[in-house]
C-alpha cells in the first residue's frame, strides 16, 4: 500500500459529494420506512407498521420466495458453467474455437438487457414450438436466462483469479504423481474457492435485481420480486416498498460483509 | 475430459447466447401475423409473400418515431455516461489514494449498488413527486406555492440513470488509479506543480484508457435502458428500450421489436469492441 500522494482538495470534495449523492436517497428512504405516516417520505412518528404490512403482503412474499429460489438455482448453475468457461479460457491454451468461446462468454456482459431478454424469449418460443419444451414460460425460463448472464460474470471473476494464480503449486502436485483431477480438487479448488463464492454471490445478486430479462422470459406464473416491485413503483412509491428496501439493504450489507471476509481470506 | 470441459460451457452459450441472437436477426426479417406466436418467418410468409421482409428495417430508417428513439437513446446514454464520468473520475482517484480508508470508501460506493437499483429509483420517486420531500422542502421554505413538477421529467430520468450507473463508472477508474504509480504525481509536485495541476496533467492523462472504459461501461447498457425511463421519465421520452417493450408486449409486433433490438445492437457494436480493447489495454 502506497501512502496517498496529495489529492487536491476539490477532488476529495467531489468524492464526498458523489458519496452523498449515492447515499442520500437511500438514507432518507431508510429513515422514512419507520414513519407512521402513510404518505411516503412524510414523518408521522416512529412505527413498524409498514414492516408488518410487508410481512402480511402475500403477493410480495410469494414473489420474494420465488426470486430467492430462482437466484440460488441460477447462481449455482452459473458458478458451474462459468468456472468451466473461465478454466478452459485461462488454462487450455490455444484450441479450435477458443476465440468463439471467449466471445460468447463475454457477450452477455456487454449486450443491452433488452436485446438479451428479447433474444432469450425468442429462443424459448422457438424451442417450445419445435420440441414442446419449455411448455410456456415461468420460473424455469427465468432461471435459465439468469444462469446465462451469471455464467459470463462468474467466468470473469474465476478466470481472472486463475490467471493470477501461481501454477507452481499445481505443477508440483502433478509432478508428485497426482492425477489432474486430484490436483484440481486438492490444490487448485481450495485456492480459487473464495472467487467461486464471490462469483456465486454476484450471480445471485444480479438475478435478484433483474427486471428486464425476467419480464421477457417469465409468464404470469413467474413473477419475481423485482418484477412485482417494478409494477408497484409504476403506481408510485409506497411505504411498504420503503420497508422492503430496508430489508433488502440489510441483506445486501450482509452479503457485502461476507464477500469482504472472503476477499480478505484470499489475500 | 478436456474436450467435455470445453463443450459444456460452449454448448450452453451456443444455445443460450448465439442461437437467440441469430433468432433476433431472423425475426427482424420476418412477417407480422395474426397467429400465435404472432409472426411468420421469411420461409413461410403470409399468402404470396415469401422471402425476407424488408419492411421492418426500412421502417427504422424512414419512420421518425423509431429513428428518433434510437437517436434519443444514444443522446441520453452519452449524457448519462458523461455525467457519471465527471463524478467518477475524482471519486475513483480520491478513493484509490485514501490509504487505510480505501476499502471502506469502496464499500460505500458498492453497497447502494447492491441494494438493487429498483429500490434506489423508488427513493427518487419519493423525493421528486409532488407531495415528495423536495417539494415539501420548497413549500416549507416558501419558495413555491404549487408543487414544482419534478417527477416524470427528462431531468428526473437523467438523475436516476446517473445514480444507478455511477458505481459502474467508479470501479474501472479506481482500479486504474490504484495501479498508477504515485511517484509520477510526487515528481510533478517536486517540480512545482500544485496538486490540482498534477491531477489534471499527470493523473487524469495516465488514466485515459480507464476513463474511456468507464464511459463505455455506462454508455452501452444505458443506451438500452428500459426501467428508469419508464419509472422516472416523461411519457414522451420514447427510448429504444421502451419502444421495444411497447412493440413487443402491447402491439405484439415481434418483427419490428426485433428489428429495433438488432439496430440498437448494430449501433453499439463499435462502442462494445472499443470497450473490449480498452479493457485489455488497462
Amino acid at each position: 500500500m502506497t501512502p496517498g500522494s496529495p489529492v487536491p482538495g476539490w477532488v476529495r470534495a467531489a468524492m464526498w459529494a458523489g458519496l452523498a449523492f449515492l447515499w442520500l436517497p437511500v438514507a432518507l428512504l431508510v429513515a422514512y420506512a419507520f414513519s407512521a405516516d402513510p404518505a411516503p417520505f412524510r414523518w408521522g412518528g416512529f412505527s413498524l407498521r409498514w414492516f408488518a404490512a410487508l410481512a402480511a403482503n402475500e403477493r410480495l412474499l410469494e414473489a420474494a420466495w420465488l426470486s430467492i429460489r430462482v437466484a440460488a438455482g441460477a447462481a449455482t448453475l452459473a458458478t458451474l458453467l462459468g468456472t468451466a468457461a473461465g478454466w478452459v479460457l485461462a488454462r487450455h491454451g490455444p484450441f479450435a474455437g477458443r476465440a468463439l468461446l471467449g466471445a460468447l462468454t463475454g457477450a452477455p456482459l456487454v449486450l443491452p438487457e433488452v436485446v438479451t431478454g428479447l433474444s432469450l424469449l425468442l429462443l424459448f418460443v422457438a424451442l417450445e414450438s419445435a420440441t414442446g419444451w419449455p411448455a410456456g414460460r415461468g420460473a424455469t425460463t427465468v432461471l435459465l436466462a439468469h444462469a446465462t448472464l451469471g455464467t459470463a460474470y462468474v467466468a470473469v471473476v474465476v478466470g481472472s483469479r486463475l490467471a493470477a494464480l501461481e501454477r507452481e503449486l499445481e505443477e508440483a502436485a502433478l509432478d508428485l504423481g497426482a492425477a489432474p483431477a486430484a490436483a484440481f480438487a486438492t490444490v487448485t479448488l481450495p485456492l480459487i474457492a473464495p472467487s467461486l463464492a464471490a462469483g456465486w454471490l454476484l450471480a445471485f445478486t444480479l438475478s435478484l435485481d433483474d427486471v428486464v430479462l425476467a419480464s421477457f422470459t417469465s409468464g404470469p406464473s413467474g413473477t419475481t420480486l423485482p418484477v412485482a416491485l417494478f409494477s408497484m413503483l409504476r403506481l408510485g412509491m409506497t411505504p411498504e416498498a420503503n420497508a422492503l428496501a430496508v430489508v433488502l439493504l440489510a441483506l445486501a450489507g450482509g452479503i457485502l460483509g461476507v464477500v469482504g471476509v472472503l476477499m480478505r481470506g484470499r489475500a | 475430459m478436456r474436450v467435455a470441459l470445453r463443450l459444456l460451457p460452449g454448448l450452453w452459450l451456443a444455445l443460450l447466447v448465439a442461437a437467440p441472437l441469430a433468432l433476433v436477426g431472423v425475426m427482424a426479417l420476418s412477417w407480422p401475423s395474426e397467429g400465435v406466436p404472432p409472426y411468420a418467418p421469411p420461409w413461410a410468409g403470409p399468402g404470396e409473400a415469401r422471402g425476407v421482409n424488408p419492411d421492418n428495417l426500412r421502417l427504422l430508417a424512414e419512420d421518425p418515431y423509431y429513428r428518433g428513439a434510437l437517436v434519443r437513446s444514444l443522446a441520453v446514454a452519452a449524457a448519462t455516461a458523461g455525467l457519471c464520468l465527471l463524478l467518477a473520475a475524482p471519486m475513483g482517484v480520491a478513493i484509490a489514494r485514501a490509504g487505510r480508508r480505501r476499502e471502506a470508501l469502496l464499500a460505500a460506493v458498492l453497497l447502494p449498488f447492491l441494494t438493487g437499483f429498483l429500490i434506489r429509483i423508488g427513493a427518487w420517486i419519493g423525493l421528486l413527486r409532488d407531495e415528495g420531500w423536495i417539494n415539501g422542502a420548497l413549500r416549507a421554505l416558501g419558495l413555491t406555492e404549487a408543487p414544482v413538477p419534478l417527477l416524470y421529467t427528462e431531468g428526473a430520468m437523467l438523475l436516476g440513470m446517473v445514480h444507478a450507473y455511477l458505481p459502474f463508472a467508479v470501479l474501472p477508474v479506481f482500479a486504474a488509479a490504484a495501479r498508477l504509480d504515485p511517484a509520477l504525481e510526487a515528481a510533478a509536485a517536486d517540480l512545482g506543480a500544485t496538486p490540482s495541476r498534477a491531477f489534471l496533467t499527470v493523473t487524469l492523462p495516465g488514466l485515459a484508457p480507464a476513463l474511456g472504459a468507464a464511459f463505455l461501461l455506462v454508455f452501452i447498457p444505458a443506451a438500452g435502458e428500459y426501467v428508469i425511463p419508464e419509472l422516472l421519465g416523461p411519457p414522451e421520452a420514447t427510448l429504444v428500450g421502451r419502444v421495444v417493450f411497447q412493440e413487443f408486449f402491447a402491439n405484439r409486433d415481434w418483427p419490428v421489436a426485433a428489428a429495433l433490438a438488432a439496430a440498437l445492437l448494430a449501433v453499439l457494436i463499435g462502442p462494445i469492441l472499443l470497450f473490449q480493447r480498452l479493457g485489455r489495454a488497462s
